[in-house]
C-alpha cells in the first residue's frame, strides 16, 4: 500500500504545498507534482478531490485524496514511519501538535495583513507580531530546530510562514521580523533555509515578489500600505 | 501506570472540557478534577498553559497537555487499549479523515457525515462522537436564545444524541442543559443583555 502511486496537487507559490513537499522529500518518497492554478482556475480533479474546501494541497495516494497540509503531513508520517517528523514520546508529540495548531491558527494573520488596509491591516500586523513573540518566547527554547537537532513537524509547519513573511514584508513595505527583536527565530530561520531538503525546495523569491505584488494590486488597487 | 497522576483543569459548562471528561471516562482513567474560575485564573492554570491561559488542560504526572483535540489524541496514545479499543482507527487514511472532520467540527456544526451509522465512529463511540456530543448541552441555550429547533433542523442528530446519552461515559460527563442555560443567562446579564 505504501508503494501505491503518490500525486500532489499543489502550487509553486503556496507555503501549504511546500509543507507537504518537505515531508515527502525528508522521507524520500517519489511523487508526481501537479500544478494547480488555485487562485483563478481550479481543475475539475481538484474540485472532485476536495469538494468541501476546494483548496490545495491535496495528496492523492493510491487514488485516495487527503486534504489540509498538516493533516497530509501527519498522514505521510504514519504511512511512512522512517525518518520520523514527530518525537516518539506521547508528551513530546502533544507539545509538537500544540505548536502546529498554534502556527495554523495564528499564521493566517500574515495573509490578512497582506490582503487588507487601514484598521484591519493594523490589527493583522499586531496579531502577526504577537505570534512571532510567542514563538520566540515559548516554542524554540535553546534548540537549533523545533524538532531538536533535525527539523520536525513544527519546523515544517512554521517554516513556510517565516519564509513567506519575508516576501509579504517586501510587497507591503514593512519590517516585522527584525533580528534584534527575534534573535532565536532569526537564527532558526537561517538554519532552516540551509537544510538540504528546504534549500532545494523553496520557490524563487523574485518570482514570488512579482506574483504577490500583482495579487495585492488586484485586491487593493495598490501595493504598499 | 498505577502511579499515574492525572489532573484536569476545566470549567463545568465547557464543551471542550466535556470532550476530555468523556474520553477519560471511556478509558476508565482516574483523575482529579479542578474547577477553574475564568475571571480569576489559578496560578496553576497560568503556569500550565502560559500561551492561551485556557481550559481544558490535562496534567499527566506534572506535565501539561493543552487543546481539547490534542488531549484526546494524547489520551488515545498513552492509554490505547483501555476499555478494548482506541478512539482513533489504526489505518492512516481513516485517521486522516477523522482528523479532517474533527477540525471541521471545531469550525462549524455538521450533519451529513453520520449517514446511516449509529455513531460517527461506526458501531461504537469514536473520537468524532466524543468531540461533538458535548455541544448537545448547549442546544437548549442556542434554541431558546436563538429561536430555532435543533430537532427540526437536524433530526438525524437528535437520534444520534439519544444513542450517545445511552453510553455511560457520556451520560456521566455531560452537563444538564438547564445548568448551561443558567450559566448563559448569567453571562448575558453581566454583558448587559438581560
Amino acid at each position: 500500500m505504501a508503494d501505491d502511486q503518490v500525486k500532489l496537487h499543489g502550487s509553486w507559490v503556496s507555503l501549504y504545498s511546500f509543507r507537504v513537499i518537505w515531508a515527502l522529500e525528508i522521507k524520500g518518497i517519489s511523487y508526481e507534482s501537479i500544478e494547480e492554478d488555485f487562485l483563478y482556475n481550479k481543475s475539475q480533479l481538484l474540485l472532485q478531490y476536495n469538494p468541501v474546501h476546494k483548496k490545495i494541497p491535496v495528496l492523492v495516494h493510491g487514488g485516495k485524496p487527503v486534504c489540509e497540509s498538516m493533516i497530509i503531513v501527519e498522514y505521510i508520517e504514519e504511512t511512512w514511519p522512517h525518518n520520523p517528523l514527530l518525537p516518539r514520546d506521547p508528551y513530546e508529540r502533544a507539545l509538537a501538535r500544540f505548536w502546529v495548531k498554534f502556527v495554523d491558527d495564528k499564521g493566517p494573520a500574515i495573509w490578512r495583513m497582506f490582503k487588507s488596509r487601514g484598521k484591519e491591516h493594523e490589527k493583522a500586523k499586531t496579531e502577526s507580531l504577537e505570534m512571532l513573540r510567542t514563538m520566540e518566547q515559548h516554542a524554540l527554547g535553546d534548540k537549533k530546530f523545533f524538532g531538536g537537532d533535525e527539523i520536525g513537524i513544527v519546523d515544517i509547519a512554521f517554516g513556510g510562514f517565516a519564509y513567506w513573511l519575508g516576501v509579504v514584508e517586501e510587497v507591503v513595505g514593512l519590517k516585522l521580523f527584525e533580528d534584534q527583536a527575534f534573535p532565536r527565530l532569526h537564527a532558526w530561520s537561517n538554519d532552516f533555509k540551509q537544510v538540504s531538503v528546504t534549500k532545494r525546495n523553496l520557490p524563487d523569491p523574485h518570482r514570488m515578489l512579482v506574483f504577490y505584488k500583482d495579487v495585492r494590486e488586484k485586491l487593493l488597487g495598490f501595493t504598499s500600505s | 501506570m498505577a502511579d499515574d497522576q492525572v489532573v484536569l483543569l476545566d470549567v463545568l459548562p465547557s464543551s471542550f472540557g466535556m470532550r476530555v471528561r468523556i474520553a477519560l471516562a471511556e478509558k476508565w482513567i482516574q483523575y482529579e478534577y479542578k474547577e477553574e474560575n475564568l475571571l480569576e485564573k489559578s496560578p496553576l492554570l497560568l503556569q500550565m498553559n502560559p500561551v492561551h491561559k485556557m481550559v481544558p488542560v490535562l496534567i499527566h504526572n506534572g506535565k501539561p497537555i493543552c487543546e481539547s483535540l490534542n488531549i484526546l489524541l494524547y489520551i488515545d496514545e498513552v492509554w490505547p487499549h483501555r476499555k478494548f479499543r482506541p478512539l482513533l482507527p489504526s489505518d492512516p487514511y481513516q485517521r486522516s479523515q477523522v482528523r479532517l472532520w474533527a477540525d471541521f467540527i471545531d469550525k462549524k456544526l455538521l450533519e451529513g457525515v453520520l449517514g446511516d451509522k449509529l455513531y460517527y465512529g461506526g458501531e461504537k463511540l469514536g473520537l468524532l462522537d466524543v468531540a461533538f456530543i458535548p455541544f448537545y448541552c448547549w442546544f437548549y441555550s442556542y434554541e431558546t436564545c436563538g429561536g430555532f429547533s435543533v430537532e427540526a433542523e437536524c433530526p438525524k442528530s437528535v437520534e444520534w444524541v439519544r444513542r450517545c446519552k445511552d453510553v455511560e461515559s457520556v451520560s456521566k460527563s455531560l452537563v444538564d442543559p438547564l445548568f448551561v442555560f443558567d450559566y448563559v443567562l448569567q453571562l448575558r446579564k453581566r454583558a448587559g443583555l438581560e
